[in-house]
């Protein structure tokens, strides 16, 4: 993790209609580091994402690219959107293409690079994530946890400084979540710049530098992944976090009897 | 001589005939198809923007097209546009118009539907990519609705061949017309001759649409 500031969002404000969503949300993710956004079902993570790339245009407040700020307006933002990856939980692939050519379509017809160039690199990142014989299925033919593996492969083959990660396992059944946590690991290792919404826990405390919870629209903590799943200051938080803990107590109430 | 009697059909010309009566219909439905499918593409494409007034005029085409009777289109277009305005249509004309409006409307609600069938989130992917829309539309969207609209394209095709009999009805001398008229002409020598004549006609029509609807069944497994 460098100092460089890569991404930074700044007042970010954005209502649907009357019900404001995301309320003043400042953020700021740093050359190679890993952000993971938790917080409940609803409070705004996935809009939070999508303002990030323009799919959604911000009310109030900045979002900055290497300096360069990211509005929904026409030419710059698809060329802002080319150094931002996402990847989403339906894992949506182009079903008429093959995977080759999903993964190719986009490096070819807007990065204008050549069709080999594209599917040396396609070929590249399908042997790091294990895929490489399904180059020539189509979607339909492949699993779940296969289809969001090559999800992520079409983002990263355009090159993107920044991905963005939204719940990209709940839609899959339980045993192929690991197979693409595993990919996403590698990519942090690696040094990718990535913002992760996950309701993984163990996974969010493994792969983040940082843990942001969302709740209400705001930013309520903000904290070392530690600090946050040992010690979270805010009770909202807390409250959270027992969500997520059954087993643990039940042990407690165990031991205690 | 009394035979089965169906000697009639190759009577004369009389077999020609029939199948130029059943060109006449199949020249119009093919102009009106030829027709239809583009304006029935952009028909779909303005159905699908998401404005009141642009909706509530397509619903209104789609709804009156759709309630009217095919004949009664016709009649309107042949016998009270040509009097209410003095224009003179011929009866071609006019059901060149009638089944391109219909044919639009049809085709016009095909292709809404194909595309409000594409996922939000094929889009959004699309987008996310660095795609504008106009690549999003023509790399993403419309090969997708593509495969789900030749082969409804194709059935419709055969509809309007179907249709296009109703041009009888404003003097068009088609196959049916035709057929009558050799079956009159040969009432007293050939008293089974309607039962040849609307056999061939069923056979022509069958020869006429039948390989077209195997092509869309086709289309549809192979893209299913
Ligand atoms: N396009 C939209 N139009 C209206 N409301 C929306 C839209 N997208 C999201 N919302 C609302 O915004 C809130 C936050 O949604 P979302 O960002 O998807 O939450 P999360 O990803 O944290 O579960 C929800 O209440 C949702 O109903
Ligand atoms: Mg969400």
């Amino acid at each position: 993790m460098e100092d460089k500031v890569q991404l930074e969002v700044t007042g970010l404000v954005k209502k649907f209609g009357d019900d404001t969503i995301l309320d003043g949300i400042d953020l700021c993710v740093h050359k190679g580091e890993v952000v993971v956004v938790l917080g409940p079902s609803g409070c705004g993570k996935s809009t939070l994402l999508r303002c990030m790339n323009g799919l959604e245009t911000a009310n109030e407040g900045t979002i900055l690219l290497d300096g360069e700020e990211i509005s929904s307006d026409g030419k710059k933002i698809t060329q802002l959107r080319q150094k931002i990856g996402m990847v989403f939980q339906s894992y949506d692939l182009f079903p008429h293409k093959n995977i080759i050519d999903n993964i190719t379509l986009a490096p070819v017809k807007v990065q204008k690079r050549t069709k080999k160039d594209a599917e040396e690199q396609a070929e590249k990142l399908l042997a790091r994530v294990g895929l490489s014989e399904k180059k020539k299925a189509f979607p339909r033919e492949l699993s779940g946890g296969q289809k969001q593996r090559v999800a992520i492969v079409r983002a990263l083959c355009m090159k993107p400084e920044v991905m963005l990660f939204d719940e990209v396992t709940a839609a899959l059944d339980p045993e192929m979540v690991r197979e693409v946590l595993d990919v996403m690991l590698e990519l942090a290792e690696q040094g990718m710049t990535m913002v992760i919404v996950t309701h993984e826990m163990q996974f969010a405390r493994a792969i983040a530098d940082r843990i942001v919870f969302l709740d209400n629209g705001k930013i309520v903590e903000e904290t070392t992944p530690d600090e946050f799943f040992t010690n979270p200051k805010t009770q909202r938080a807390k409250d959270f976090l027992h969500t997520f803990a059954y087993e643990k107590r039940r042990s407690e109430n165990n031991n205690a009897v | 001589m009394q035979g089965s009697g169906i000697e009639v059909l190759f009577l004369g010309r009389n077999f020609l005939r029939l199948l130029e009566g059943l060109w006449v219909t199949l020249r119009i439905s093919l102009i009106a198809v030829l027709l239809s499918v583009p304006l029935g593409i952009l028909f779909g494409m303005f159905m699908t923007i998401k404005n009141p007034i642009t909706k509530a005029i397509s619903r209104v085409y789609l709804e009156c097209i759709r309630i009217m009777p095919q004949l009664v289109l016709l009649f309107i277009a042949y016998f009270g546009v040509t009097r209410a305005f003095g224009w003179n249509l011929s009866a071609d004309i006019s059901a060149v118009i009638v089944f391109t409006l219909w044919g639009t409307a049809e085709m016009g609600d095909l292709v809404r539907g194909a595309l409000i069938s594409i996922p939000k989130h094929q889009y959004d992917s699309a987008y996310a990519l660095g795609m504008n829309k106009i690549q999003a539309f023509g790399y993403v969207v419309v090969p997708q609705t593509m495969r789900r609209l030749i082969p409804l394209t194709i059935n419709l095709t055969t509809r309007m061949i179907k249709t296009t009999s109703l041009v009888v009805l404003i003097g068009i001398t088609e196959v049916l017309k035709v057929g009558k008229q050799i079956i009159d002409a040969n009432r007293f020598d050939y008293p089974t001759a309607a039962l040849w004549v609307y056999g061939a006609i069923f056979l022509l029509y069958f020869l006429a649409c039948w390989p077209i609807s195997m092509l869309a069944k086709r289309l549809e497994k192979q893209w299913r």
